[in-house]
């Protein structure tokens, strides 16, 4: 398992693009989101924490059909169905190692963006801990949505269809948790709400993606 | 004699050929009747004048648009534990129908909402469930589209199904949550205890949705013999492709 | 025709639009069926003959 997770981390570094792909795309959102709407700061900084967490939602799936779509055409993911490992853990591993590039970078790059759109000091805070607790059932959405397309020609705007509609819960309890932490109201509700979304999808969900990579590889 | 038998696809054609005649009918009878009494034997509601009488659409579309997904969630279980084709097939037929009675149910909503409430659209729980649940139904629709192989098609649409299932009851929570409602309570007393619904507009009302349910059992009925006849026909071509 | 007062238009939209939408599903519905049947009766008529 640890050696897959080394080869996946070492593939998304080389691979030139991978990993820095989902930061930028996060910054340019971002930035572009004062021309769009206007620079007054009182503005901004209601809706920093919305467009933060569309943001980052928005950069997870652009580079979810990197996640296993490389592997099924030159057919490592029929080599870790027949494995010895659990082909659930396989793709928990390839989730963990698209949170580690993507989302990771993601919840570092959020406070300085939030600089950016003038988002309230005391909102800080509860965005990197909503962002950190909510990227990872992203991350674990996203696999079931790659493996569900993986085996469609051209099936990345298809994806986007079938996974937009399952990240609504998280982006919504985030997103609500970020924007009550920058208010200075209580965050604890949604905040919860999101952890327990994200241990639900990152229990249950490897499950739902193994089932799927498996009636496509058969 | 048990209900396992229809899940082949001939007895599945045979009785459904036997009922749908009268199906066709009953839904065609409820429909018009339910209808035309609402439209023009109700009288108008004190407060929204004669909008109310969207509610004969409205309601009965919206039910319809539930009760097809669940549908198709009961279909696509059956398929994954029984693998009975016509189970597979009567789910994406499903799925179309369920569309249009959610379009409805929106188109019709925003109608009504504009003079009652003053706008269009607001992001009220309700509202916005539903839209949720028309994009489920988009991309369910769509994945039946894009997979090549029926079977694979079948096992991947349904597993979306059940994920589906959980993420839009989970949706559903999580935006009463974001927003208090605007929506007022259903009207259907099966879920409240009590009828919230004067007589006038109610039998009407109970004609429409019995009517909207029939109908959308014929349509069922009939796309699920539509989806077993493509399904033939593919099979005999291949069949034929492999002799010569 | 009843007095549908001040909300005819509302009224006639919503019953147009959902009477249109049922009408296209059924007449699509109803194509699609009978182009699956015609298509299976030939293929079958030619397997036969």
């Amino acid at each position: 398992m640890i050696a897959l997770l080394r080869r996946d981390l070492m593939l998304a570094f080389r691979a030139g693009g991978g990993f820095g792909l989902g930061l930028a795309f996060f910054l340019i959102v971002t930035v572009l989101v004062p021309f769009s709407v206007g620079p007054q700061s009182e503005l901004l900084s209601t809706i920093a924490p919305g467009v933060l967490w569309l943001g980052a939602l928005l950069a997870c799936l652009l580079s979810l059909d990197r996640l296993l779509a490389l592997d099924f055409e030159d057919g490592t993911l029929d080599l870790l169905a027949t494995a010895p490992l659990p082909l659930e853990a396989a793709l928990s591993v390839k989730a963990l190692s698209h949170w580690l590039t993507t989302g990771l970078p993601l919840v570092l790059a959020a406070p300085v963006l939030g600089l950016m759109l003038n988002l309230a000091p005391s909102g800080f805070m509860w965005l990197i801990a909503s962002l950190a607790l909510g990227t990872p059932a992203l991350s674990v959405i996203g696999t079931f949505g790659a493996a569900l397309t993986v085996g469609i020609k051209r099936g990345g705007l298809l994806m986007s269809l079938l996974v937009l509609p399952l990240y609504v819960p998280t982006l919504i309890f985030g997103a609500e948790a970020a924007r009550r932490g920058a208010m200075g109201l209580d965050p604890g509700t949604p905040l919860t709400l999101l952890a327990g979304i994200t241990l639900g999808t990152i229990a249950l969900m490897p499950f739902a993606s193994a089932a799927v990579l498996r009636m496509t590889l058969r | 004699m048990s209900l396992w038998e229809y899940a082949n696809p001939v007895k599945f054609l045979g009785l459904s050929a036997r009922v749908q005649p009268y199906l066709w009918a009953a839904a065609a009878i409820c429909v018009v009747v339910g209808l035309t009494w609402g439209f023009f034997a109700t009288p108008d509601d004190y407060r929204q004048g004669s909008t109310v009488k969207i509610i004969y659409l409205h309601v009965p579309a919206a039910l319809m648009a539930i009760n097809a997904w669940f549908m198709m969630l009961v279909t696509s279980l059956i398929w994954l534990i029984r693998r009975h084709h016509v189970s597979a097939l009567a789910a994406k037929a499903a799925a179309p129908v369920g569309l249009t009675m959610t379009l409805i149910a929106l188109v019709t909503g925003a109608i009504w909402g504009q003079p009652m409430w003053g706008t269009w659209w607001a992001w009220d729980p309700r509202l916005t469930s539903f839209l949720i649940l028309f994009l489920f139904y988009l991309g369910y629709i769509a994945l039946w589209e894009a997979v090549e192989d029926p079977d694979t098609a079948a096992d991947l649409t349904s597993v979306l199904c059940l994920v589906g299932s959980v993420f839009a009851i989970l949706s559903r929570y999580a935006v009463n949550f974001w927003n208090q409602g605007l929506h007022q309570g259903t009207s259907v007393p099966v879920a409240t205890g009590g009828r919230t619904v004067a007589d006038v507009f109610w039998y009407p009302l109970l004609i429409s949705m019995v009517g909207f349910g029939l109908l959308f059992l014929s349509l069922v009925l009939y796309r699920t013999g539509t989806e077993i006849r493509l399904r033939r026909t593919r099979a005999l071509l291949a069949r034929s492709r492999k002799d010569v | 025709m009843p007095e549908l007062g001040k909300y005819a238009t509302e009224v006639m939209a919503a019953y147009g639009a959902s009477l249109l939408l049922l009408a296209g599903l059924v007449l699509l519905t109803l194509r699609k069926g009978r182009r699956a049947r015609a298509e299976l009766a030939k293929i079958e008529a030619q397997r036969r003959g």
